[in-house]
């Protein structure tokens, strides 16, 4: 039985060590060296990247990343949240609106932002509408700032919370619904004292799987953002492109990765309590 | 007596069947008042449309004399003591029986609950979860949630069927002395029969949506209005259309005298169950019958010839 399951469990192992562990080790060791003049690496071993981290630029960056991306998935919640009560409640209608959701992921992610900018640019859909039905003169400042960014996040990773909320909102015990009302509670007391608490799995999980990838994007600041709306991600990406400094790049992910860890576990943890 | 619940003629269709029809029943204040029936007969429908958690196709529902068919559940004063208890997972048993309390804003809610808990014999218990307590304790935290309230009804959806058999015998006894103690109308659904007539005042039996007959326990036992109420509640034999209870069915090897009913039967078989013997016949013209007796009665083999008898008063009739 023990030997079977070994079996099982190696190629998982194998991918595991050799795709993430393995490359990890790299890094590590990138983040210790010294820039090659033409890119790469080179000795003296030295922990001088992650010393540069400590400038208030780089911090400033990793500040504006947690804001943008705390609020993308803030915003998120609030937006998955009522769309996942209304899906678990359709009945017959449930997967129709789940495949609905679930939809975008059929084209690619940057074609789908591309499209954002064709919308939200000077001369785009919003405001050539605007315009000609003459509520605006000038157009609307809407790409290249933080707003873009964050809408084009909130549009890319709204699945990744309704998914989630919609596990959990699924499996609420109707009873439980039936219960408060029976005891005195009004429909807004029972979602605040009944139903956002026992989604508190859900919640966790939507926000977690929102969090992470939206404080490592670059693809979406990158193009909606305009270079002007700098997130971690492409610092990080800058480091092994234009700038060609690997270590420093290196540094960033780790240093990244050691922060947000213990808050991913921290927050985790909490799952015991079975509270929010 | 004074009525506190009283239905008028309601009737739930759904598009693809009548589960209530026409049921119309007046329950007194205090009362403990049961509604037996099979599984799909409507006694669970005809208690949600009174918690409001359904609306009734037609009809009126009124509480102390006022319509409430349109109230929503949490403007009734009633509650609803759930099968599967439907208590609150992530509260503690103190916040759980708080929680109405709190939703209706009433005051003194320590001393309630302190009160109520005393009742349920769940002291000491209140910091625990749902999960950290017995089925039995589970149970009484659903009934002192609802009892905290002082409904106008208690509204109890098969509280003991979850419980196993040995429980709920004793469950059984401590939910009525509770009634008894506390004085509040309970409206208890059942499926089965021994509780109802153990537990109520009065009952009704339900049948395919339509109310049957109510009347008191010894009522609906004794004189049954129909068919379908005599079986549920117990066995019978029909014989020549005529029903007959296997207790009051006795078997004697002697002809018995001329003022009872009397058939010549063959015993085929007997059955020990303890406290009785269940003997099983076949009478000349090829019925079946039973009759209950005593260990002390019950010398019988079988294929022994034998006279099944019983008094012309305790047959059930019909209109």
């Amino acid at each position: 039985m023990k030997r079977l399951r070994a079996w099982f469990l190696a190629p998982s192992w194998t991918v595991m060590l050799s795709l993430f562990l393995f490359p990890m080790l790299i890094i590590l060791a990138y983040s210790l060296l010294t820039r090659g003049t033409y890119g790469g690496i080179s000795l003296p071993w030295s922990v001088e990247s992650y010393q540069r981290f400590a400038d208030p630029i780089y911090l400033g960056i990793l500040w504006r990343s947690f804001w943008i991306a705390g609020a993308s998935t803030v915003i998120s919640l609030l937006l998955g949240f009522p769309l996942a009560l209304f899906i678990s409640r359709a009945g017959k209608w449930k997967n129709l609106y789940l495949s609905l959701v679930i939809l975008p992921f059929w084209t690619s992610f940057l074609v789908r932002t591309y499209a954002w900018m064709f919308l939200l640019r000077d001369t785009g859909l919003v405001n050539s509408t605007l315009q000609k039905m003459g509520i605006i003169h000038d157009p609307l400042p809407l790409l290249y700032n933080d707003g873009a960014v964050i809408l084009g996040l909130v549009y890319g990773y709204l699945p990744f919370m309704v998914l989630p909320l919609f596990g959990t909102l699924e499996k609420l015990d109707r009873n439980l619904l039936e219960a408060a009302a029976d005891l005195g509670a009004r429909p807004w007391a029972t979602l605040l004292r009944v139903v956002l608490p026992l989604s508190a799995p859900g919640i966790r999980a939507g926000v977690i799987l929102v969090f992470i990838p939206c404080l490592g994007a670059y693809l979406t600041p990158d193009l909606l953002g305009g270079g002007k709306s700098v997130m971690i991600g492409n610092l990080i990406q800058n480091q092994f492109t234009t700038a060609r400094d690997w270590p420093f790049g290196s540094a960033i992910s780790l240093a990244l990765m050691a922060i947000v860890m213990p808050l991913l576990i921290a927050f985790v943890r909490r799952d015991e309590e079975g509270l929010l | 007596m004074e009525s506190v619940l009283e239905l008028r003629d309601i009737s739930k269709h759904y598009p693809t069947h009548r589960a209530v029809n026409g049921v119309t029943l007046n329950i007194a204040r205090g009362e403990f008042f049961s509604l037996l029936g099979p599984s799909g007969c409507g006694k669970t429908t005809t208690l949600r449309l009174i918690a409001g958690f359904e609306e009734p196709t037609s009809g009126e529902i009124r509480l102390n004399g006022a319509a409430i068919q349109h109230l929503k559940p949490y403007e009734r004063n009633v509650s609803t003591v759930f099968q599967n208890y439907a208590l609150f997972p992530h509260l503690t048993v103190q916040q759980n029986i708080e929680f109405g309390l709190r939703r209706k804003g009433e005051n003194e809610i320590g001393r309630r609950v302190r009160e109520v808990l005393e009742l349920v014999q769940l002291g000491g218990k209140e910091a625990r979860r749902p999960t950290e307590i017995s089925g039995g304790e589970r149970q009484r935290v659903a009934l002192a949630r609802s009892l905290v309230l002082a409904p106008d009804v208690l509204l109890l959806d098969e509280p003991l069927s979850a419980l196993d058999p040995n429980l709920r015998k004793q469950v059984r006894a401590e939910l009525k002395n509770i009634q008894r103690r506390v004085g509040i109308t309970f409206l208890f659904v059942t499926h089965d029969q021994e509780e109802a007539l153990s537990l109520s005042d009065r009952l009704g039996v339900m049948h395919a949506g339509i109310l049957e007959q109510v009347g008191t326990p010894e009522e609906v036992y004794l004189r049954p209005s129909t068919r379908f109420v005599a079986s549920f509640l117990g066995a019978v034999n029909w014989i020549n259309d005529v029903g007959v209870r296997p207790e009051v069915t006795r078997v004697t090897k002697l002809a018995p005298d001329r003022h009872v009913r009397s058939h010549p039967a063959t015993v085929l078989h007997s059955t020990f169950l303890g406290n009785c013997v269940h003997i099983e016949t076949r009478l000349d013209d090829g019925q079946l019958a039973v009759a209950e007796v005593s260990r002390a009665e019950a010398s019988f083999a079988p294929g022994e010839r034998v006279h099944l008898w019983w008094q012309p008063a305790d047959e059930l009739s019909f209109k």
